[in-house]
C-alpha cells in the first residue's frame, strides 16, 4: 500500500510548530518511515505535487496572495489540520486587526509603498474548511505525534480539551492566583502545554487560546479583587491567541 | 549573445520564504534578485504601548528557531533601560540556556538543512537511509540541545522561565547536573561530526569579507561584549545604529543593513569565528585545525565547519556552566517601571541580533527598533550570489541553481526573522 502523502504549509509565522515536528527526535525516522514526506520545503528541497492526504498548515492569513494560496491547499488535501496559535488565532500578529495598518508599514519600514499587505491577520479556518486544529504557541509535539499517528490508523486523534486549570490540579501545582495573587489566564485557556507557566511560578498567558465556554467575565472580576489594572489586563488578553473570539471580546471590554 | 534565466521560486531548507531572481547576458549579470516575500508582521509596531515586561515573550514570536535570542537581545534592552544589573549566577544560567539554543539550531541547519547540499540528496530522511548513524547522532545532539532550553526555559520552542531581571524559577541543581553526561557525550560528538563534514567536496571560493560580531576579551561572545570587526570596527552595543544603515528594496519585506559606508557585511559562525578565534578553547582550535580551518575562514561554504566547531564548543562551555552551576538565589533582579532607554545584542546562531527600546516613565513601550541577523547578511548574501554565479557559468541550469541554492544557505538565513526575505529565477540573456 502506497504511504500517505503529508504536506507542510507556511504562511504568516516564525516557523516555530513547522520546527516542532522536526522537533519530535525520537519518533522522526520512524514517521518517515510510514509517511510519504512529499511537502515539506523547510525541510527538504524535494517538493512533490498534490494532491496530499494530510496537509499541516502553519501560519496566518495576511496578504491577497495567500487568500488564493490556502484555497488551492484546501482543494489539494483530503485532510487539513491548523497547526498552532497563528493558523488557529492569527497569531501575535492579529494586533494589527484593532490597529491602523497603514500607520504600521510606515512605522516599521522606509517605503511603506513596496509593502502588500491586509489589514488583517486571520486564522486559516476564516478562509477554507478546516478538518482539525492543534492549538498553540508552539503546538504540542506530544499532539502533533498524536495527530500524525491517528490519521496513520484512520482514527479520531484524541486530543484533550479541558482547561488548563485541570492540568494544574493534575500536576498538584499551586494557584499562582490564589496564592500569589499572580494574574494567570489557566481558568479561560484550553490545556495543551503541560501546564508549563504556573509550575514555574508564573501565570498562563494563554498560548492555546480560550477554551470552550472561557467564562472571562468571572476572571475579570478576579482580576478586579487582584487589583488588576485595566491596562494590564488589556495586555494579557492581548497576546498570541488574541484575536480568538473570546479573548478578543474580553481585550476590548479593557479599552 | 546568450541570454540565461535561473530562477528559484521557494527556497527549500531555510526558515521562511524567500526566493532568487538571475538573469545573466553572456558573462554578465544584469538583474540579481534575492527576495525575501514572507509577509510583514510589524513587531516594532505591535510593541508600541505594551509593558516592556512583555518585550522578551513576544519578540520571540519573531522566530521559533532562535526564540533565547530575541528573549535574551530584548531582556537586556529592557534591563538597561530599568537600570537593572544582572548578578553573574544568572548571566550564567543565561548562557547556559543559549548554548542549548546554539546547539539545537546549528545541528538542525549543519546536518539536516545544508549537509544535503554536499551528499546531493533532498533532505535529512533521504540522508537517513543512506547514512543512518550520522542522522540518528544528529538527532540526539539536536535533542541535546531542546533539553537544555527544556531544563532551564521550560520549553525549548518559546521559552516560558525567562524574563525581564532573569528567570522566574531557577532549575534544581540535581537538574542541571543531570545534563553532564550527555553534554561530555555531545563535545565528542560534535567534533566527530565536523571532522566528517570535513571530507565533503567543498566549492572553491573566498571573499574578503568584513566581518562584524560581538567581540568579548574574556571569553568567545554569546551573550555580551562590544561590537567589533576585522576592519577596525570598535563600538558599545548603543552605538549601533550610528554605525549601520538600514534601507528598503522593492524585491524584498527585508530591511537590508549596510556599514555606514554602504558596504556590506557578515554576522555569523564565520565572523565570530575569525574575530574571536583565540578565545576558543584548544579543544575546539584542534578541530578546527584537523578539519583544515585556519584562523580566519574566508570560504562561505565552510560554515558548516564552524558551525559543528561552535556546537562543539556550545557543549564544552555548557559543561564547564553546568558543572561550576550555582542557584540564582533571587532567580530575578525587579526593578520599578522608569524612563530610559535601553540597548541589548547578543550573538544569536545567525549573527548578532539588536534590540534597542525607549521606554516611557510608566513601563510601557514608546518605540522598538529590532535589527536581526538575516537583514545583515542579506547585502552579503546578493554579493555572495553574484560572485558564485560569476565563477559557476559553465554550470548548467539545474547545477547553477543547486549552487545558488547552497551560497544562500550558507548563511543558515532565518527568513521568518528578516522580514522586516527567496524565490531563484536565473534568466540568461
Amino acid at each position: 500500500m502506497a504511504r500517505p502523502k503529508l504536506a507542510v504549509w507556511k504562511f504568516a509565522s516564525c516557523d516555530g510548530c513547522q520546527l516542532s515536528i522536526l522537533d519530535c527526535e525520537d519518533e522522526l525516522l520512524a514517521i518517515a518511515d510510514r509517511i510519504d514526506i512529499a511537502y515539506f520545503p523547510e525541510a527538504s528541497s524535494r517538493m512533490a505535487p498534490g494532491p496530499y492526504d494530510l496537509s499541516l498548515v502553519e501560519g496566518s492569513i495576511t496578504t491577497a496572495d495567500d487568500v488564493a494560496r490556502i484555497k488551492d491547499i484546501r482543494d489539494q488535501s483530503r485532510t487539513l489540520v491548523a497547526i498552532g496559535a497563528c493558523a488557529t488565532a492569527g497569531g501575535i500578529q492579529a494586533l494589527r486587526n484593532t490597529a491602523d495598518v497603514a500607520e504600521w508599514t510606515r512605522l516599521v519600514y522606509p517605503r511603506p509603498e513596496y509593502i502588500e499587505t491586509l489589514a488583517t491577520s486571520t486564522a486559516i479556518a476564516d478562509h477554507v474548511r478546516v478538518d482539525l486544529e492543534l492549538h498553540g504557541c508552539p503546538v504540542s509535539k506530544a499532539q502533533l505525534v498524536e495527530l500524525v499517528t491517528a490519521v496513520l490508523a484512520g482514527r479520531r486523534p484524541q486530543i484533550p480539551s479541558a482547561v488548563q486549570c485541570v492540568e494544574c490540579k493534575r500536576h498538584g501545582t499551586p494557584c499562582v492566583m490564589v496564592s500569589h495573587g499572580t494574574p494567570c489566564l489557566g481558568p479561560v485557556t484550553r490545556a495543551g502545554c503541560g501546564n508549563l507557566c504556573p509550575s514555574v511560578g508564573r501565570g498562563c498567558y494563554g498560548c492555546f487560546g480560550p477554551v470552550e465556554g472561557a467564562n472571562t467575565d468571572a476572571l475579570a472580576a478576579q482580576f478586579r479583587r487582584l487589583g488588576l489594572p485595566e491596562a494590564a489586563q488589556r495586555a494579557l488578553y492581548g497576546g498570541v491567541t488574541c484575536a480568538a473570539p473570546a479573548f478578543a471580546a474580553a481585550r476590548g471590554r479593557h479599552d | 549573445m546568450t541570454e540565461r534565466t535561473i530562477k528559484l521560486d521557494l527556497l527549500a531548507r531555510v526558515e521562511g520564504e524567500g526566493a532568487l531572481y538571475v538573469k545573466l547576458r553572456g558573462q554578465k549579470i544584469e538583474t540579481l534578485e534575492f527576495r525575501i516575500f514572507e509577509p510583514p508582521r510589524f513587531f516594532e509596531a505591535l510593541l508600541r504601548g505594551r509593558p516592556a515586561t512583555d518585550a522578551p515573550d513576544i519578540t520571540s514570536r519573531i522566530c521559533g528557531i532562535c526564540p533565547v535570542a530575541y528573549v535574551m537581545s530584548a531582556s537586556q534592552a529592557v534591563e538597561q533601560a530599568l537600570g537593572i544589573a544582572i548578578p553573574p549566577e544568572i548571566r550564567a544560567l543565561r548562557r547556559l540556556i543559549y548554548c542549548g539554543e546554539w546547539i539545537q539550531s546549528h545541528v538542525l541547519h549543519a546536518a539536516m538543512l545544508h549537509a544535503p547540499d554536499f551528499l546531493g540528496l533532498p533532505d535529512a530522511m533521504e540522508i537517513a537511509r543512506a547514512e543512518p548513524d550520522l542522522v540518528r547522532t544528529a538527532l540526539r545532539l539536536k535533542k541535546l540541545g531542546n533539553t537544555l532550553m527544556e531544563v532551564i526555559g521550560g520549553r525549548a520552542v518559546h521559552p516560558v522561565n525567562t524574563r525581564v531581571g532573569g528567570f522566574y524559577r531557577a532549575p534544581d541543581a540535581d537538574r542541571i547536573a543531570a545534563l553532564v553526561p550527555e553534554l561530555e557525550w555531545g563535545a565528542g560528538a560534535a567534533r566527530d561530526m565536523a571532522l566528517a563534514f570535513s571530507r565533503f567536496e567543498f566549492p572553491d571560493d573566498a571573499a574578503d569579507y568584513t566581518f562584524v560580531s560581538l567581540v568579548n576579551p574574556d571569553e568567545y561572545p554569546i551573550l555580551e561584549g562590544r561590537i567589533g570587526s576585522n576592519r577596525g570596527l570598535d563600538i558599545g552595543i548603543d552605538a549601533f545604529s550610528g554605525s549601520v544603515r538600514e534601507s528598503q528594496v522593492a524585491h524584498s519585506n527585508a530591511l537590508l543593513a549596510h556599514l555606514a559606508d554602504g558596504t556590506p557585511y557578515m554576522v555569523g559562525p564565520l565572523a565570530r569565528y575569525a574575530n574571536n578565534h583565540d578565545r576558543l578553547p584548544e579543544a575546539c582550535r584542534r578541530t578546527a585545525r584537523e578539519a583544515g580551518l585556519g584562523p580566519v575562514e574566508r570560504n562561505p561554504f565552510k560554515s558548516i565547519l564552524v558551525r559543528m566547531i561552535e556546537v562543539q564548543f556550545a557543549c564544552l562551555e555548557a559543561l564547564r556552566l553546568a558543572r561550576s552551576y550555582v542557584v540564582p538565589s533571587p532567580a530575578c533582579v525587579e526593578a520599578p517601571p522608569r524612563a530610559g532607554e535601553g540597548f541589548g545584542c547578543t550573538e544569536a546562531p545567525r549573527g548578532i541580533c539588536h534590540h534597542s527600546y525607549v521606554i516611557d516613565h510608566d513601563g510601557t513601550l514608546v518605540s522598538a527598533s529590532i535589527v536581526p541577523p538575516t537583514s545583515q547578511n542579506q547585502p552579503q548574501i546578493e554579493a555572495d550570489l553574484a560572485r558564485v554565479v560569476l565563477s559557476s557559468l559553465d554550470l548548467d541550469d539545474d547545477a547553477l541553481r543547486q549552487r545558488c541554492e547552497q551560497a544562500i544557505r550558507n548563511y543558515d538565513p532565518c527568513i521568518s526573522c528578516a522580514t522586516h526575505f527567496l524565490k531563484l529565477t536565473v534568466v540568461r540573456a
